[in-house]
Order: C-alpha cells, then sequence, then structure tokens
C-alpha cells in the first residue's frame, strides 16, 4: 500500500491538474460566446448573398459559369478545417478520420485528391502520412476576420476555376450545441445545389451590366462566404468542444481526489491503530 | 423627403444601417445614382466610395462589393466596408507603399494584379479619410 506521502503527493498534483483544466473550461466557455456573436454577425451577410444568388440562379434564363459546371472528375481537394491545439475532446480527430476514411476509399493515387488545411493539427496529420497538402493556414485567431482568411479563399477558388481541381469538398465540425457538434462534409464546388433549391424565390432584378458579369463577381464572393461561414461555425464548435473535454476533466480529477482522499484517511487511520496497538503492547510487556 | 433605408454588411457584421434620401456609388459599369422608388437592381461595385447623401451623410470605404436596391431599400454586400473613423490611415499608407514597390519590381501576371488591387485599395481608404 502506497505511503501516507505519495498519496498527499498525488493529491496535490490532481490538485494542480483541476485547476488547470477548470481555467481552461471558463476561458472556452467566454470564447465560445464570442464565437456566436462572430456567427451570428456574419448571417446577415451570408442570407443576403444567398438571397441574390439563388434569384439570379433562378431567374429562369440559363446562367453560365464555371463554378456551376459540373466536369468529370480528375482531381478533387478536400478543404480540412481543424485547430492548432489539440486538449478539445474528438474535435480535430474525428474530423481527421474523416476525411481520411474517405480518401482511402475514393481514391487510389496522390494524382487524384490533395488538401487543404486549416490548423496546425490538420497540416501536421497529412504531411506526416505524406498526402499532398495544397495549402495551409495556421495559426488563425480565435475570432477570424474575414480579411485573415481572404487570400486562402480566393486561390482555393481560383484553383477551381483555372481547372486544376474539379471538385471541392469541405470538411468540419458543424456546431449544434455546446454540448453536442458533428462532422460534417459537404460539396462546395461545383455549386450545384442552388438551381434546385432557388424554385421558390420572388424577387426579380434588373442586372447591371448583365447577369453573366454580376455571376462572374458574384459567385467568387458566394463561395467564399460559404467558406467563411463553415470555419466560424468550426470555431464554435471547437471552443464547445473543449469547453466539454475539460468540463470532463476536471470532474475526473474530483473523483479521483475523492478517491486518493479516502486511501489517504483510511492509511491514516490504519498508522495511528498501529501505533496506538505498539503503545499499548510497550505497556504490557512492562507490567 | 423621401428616404430608402441603407444597409452595409460585410462577412465581419453589419457596418451601418440608416435611412438616407440617396445613394451614390461606383458601380463596375460606371457611376450610379439611387433615390427612393428605383427599380430591383443588382451591380457589382468598384473598389471605391459609396456616398450616402441625407440629414447625415456618410462615406464608406468599400471593395470586393455589391448593391441591392429594391424600391424601398439599398444593401450593400461587401467583403470589406469602413467608415472613415474606422480606417487605419497608417496601415492604409503603408500598404499602399507596399504595393507600389510590388508594382515597379517586374513579376508574374498574378503577382501585378494582386499588387494593383492592393494599391487601389489603400488609395480608395486614405481617399475617404482626406475626404471626410
Amino acid at each position: 500500500m502506497a505511503s501516507l506521502r505519495d498519496i498527499k503527493t498525488r493529491i496535490n498534483s490532481t490538485q494542480k491538474t483541476k485547476q488547470i483544466t477548470k481555467a481552461m473550461h471558463m476561458v472556452s466557455a467566454s470564447k465560445l460566446s464570442k464565437a456566436e456573436d462572430f456567427a451570428k454577425a456574419f448571417n446577415p451577410y451570408s442570407d443576403k448573398i444567398k438571397e441574390v444568388v439563388n434569384s439570379i440562379a433562378g431567374s429562369g434564363q440559363d446562367a453560365e459559369h464555371p463554378m456551376l459546371e459540373h466536369r468529370e472528375v480528375k482531381k478533387t481537394a478536400y478543404f480540412v478545417i481543424a485547430s492548432d491545439r489539440g486538449l478539445a475532446g474528438p474535435f480535430n480527430s474525428g474530423v481527421l478520420r474523416e476525411v481520411y476514411r474517405t480518401i482511402q476509399q475514393r481514391h487510389q493515387s496522390k494524382e487524384e485528391y490533395a488538401v487543404i488545411t486549416i490548423g496546425k493539427m490538420a497540416r501536421d496529420f497529412f504531411k506526416k502520412r505524406e498526402m499532398p497538402v495544397l495549402k495551409e493556414i495556421t495559426g488563425l485567431s480565435d475570432q477570424p476576420n474575414f480579411a485573415d482568411i481572404k487570400d486562402l479563399t480566393s486561390e482555393t477558388i481560383q484553383l477551381f476555376i483555372d481547372g486544376e481541381i474539379d471538385e471541392l469538398v469541405i470538411v468540419y465540425n458543424h456546431f449544434i450545441s455546446a454540448i453536442s457538434q458533428e462532422v460534417t462534409s459537404k460539396k462546395l464546388l461545383p455549386l450545384s445545389e442552388l438551381k434546385e433549391e432557388s424554385a421558390g424565390t420572388t424577387s426579380s432584378y434588373e442586372y447591371e451590366p448583365n447577369q453573366q458579369e454580376i455571376l462572374n463577381v458574384l459567385l467568387p464572393q458566394y463561395a467564399e462566404s460559404l467558406i467563411f461561414g463553415a470555419i466560424l461555425d468550426s470555431k464554435a464548435s471547437e471552443h464547445a468542444a473543449r469547453m466539454t473535454a475539460m468540463k470532463s476533466a476536471t470532474d475526473n480529477a474530483e473523483d479521483i481526489i475523492d478517491d486518493l482522499s479516502l486511501q489517504y484517511n483510511r492509511a491514516r487511520q490504519a498508522e495511528i491503530t498501529q501505533e496506538i496497538a505498539e503503545i499499548v503492547g510497550g505497556a504490557a510487556a512492562l507490567d | 423627403m423621401k428616404t430608402l433605408t441603407v444597409s452595409v454588411v460585410t462577412p465581419d457584421g453589419p457596418v451601418l444601417e440608416d435611412s438616407f434620401e440617396m445613394v451614390s456609388c461606383k458601380a463596375e459599369s460606371g457611376e450610379l445614382g439611387i433615390l427612393p422608388g428605383h427599380i430591383p437592381l443588382v451591380a457589382p461595385l468598384s473598389i471605391s466610395a459609396v456616398r450616402l447623401k441625407g440629414e447625415n451623410p456618410q462615406r464608406i470605404a468599400v471593395s470586393g462589393g455589391f448593391l441591392e436596391v429594391r424600391p424601398d431599400k439599398v444593401t450593400i454586400l461587401a467583403q470589406s466596408a469602413e467608415r472613415p473613423d474606422d480606417i487605419d490611415v497608417k496601415r492604409a499608407r503603408a500598404a499602399k507603399e507596399r504595393a507600389e514597390r510590388r508594382l515597379l519590381a517586374k513579376q508574374d501576371e498574378i503577382d501585378f494584379r494582386r499588387a494593383e488591387l492592393a494599391l487601389k485599395r489603400a488609395l480608395n481608404r486614405i481617399e475617404v479619410v482626406e475626404n471626410k
């Protein structure tokens, strides 16, 4: 049985770990509420741009644009959104596993796919497995601005327009609630859903100079906004996942401390009992 | 006087929502003036200043945006939109110099194009601040 001092040391170190996880839990909680505000601030923009895009795509005339075109898929790019740091439970591993499995299933050679990563965890994962990483961003702040990721999104979309990739799939953690996030995989390019969704729109516009020019401006912007939305969504999920992970770590630390305290008290009691027995034994020997 | 509601939204959140008498802006195809009761219209905006006229006039530097007009409402969707007070002039000037240096150095076409856009954005910001 462990000595009194050993148990005491373990209690102390667990206590310290608990303090850290508790602090991280609270930090994540406050970051989560900020991230939710950010996602909310983004909503008016995304709603509006979606509305306009749908109304143009659904205006009857056949809108032609490279981003709407289905090509034979020779190369698929996966846009993977993970985080820079771990300690967030299954946040990173869930996304990475999903991408890895999809790639293993769908592709035979490295020519057929590439990944674009956000976050150190994703980059390191794919580099280690020697998978082609096309572009990457690390060290993105907890509340990213659109300007922070604009270069990446526009370059990504340019890759599609130039025909270097024929399909873009985005994989990220979708935020459902503070305790539940879901790994989501969405086909972003070509923009195929537009025409199906747009049946019910009412407004019709004049286009200045014409529909084609507007699509040239609007569709890249729309796709960029979808990526940005996914990043904000993923950030909220990250904080939520970390919050949950840290909460359960704190709870576990408490359980361990309880167990150890019980052990400690028993050991102390045993020691006292033994001492008394020794004294009594010693006194009896004197008589 | 009749007014129209103008709202300016960016991915980082709404910038402004207020009523004005006239919106004057520069679309890719040329200058546009919007008065209340305009027919529904969509037009891409160039990197420029949007002038909002009314009781308290405003100028806003926009880049990468477009304009959606309805009879009583104008929505400007832009990748970035700033009021004069929110513009960091120092940063804009630094960006201008950087872009100018890049333009002077001979480079491939994409970098050239990018530097050109950066220069336009910087000039636009500086201009909006100075003509406040």
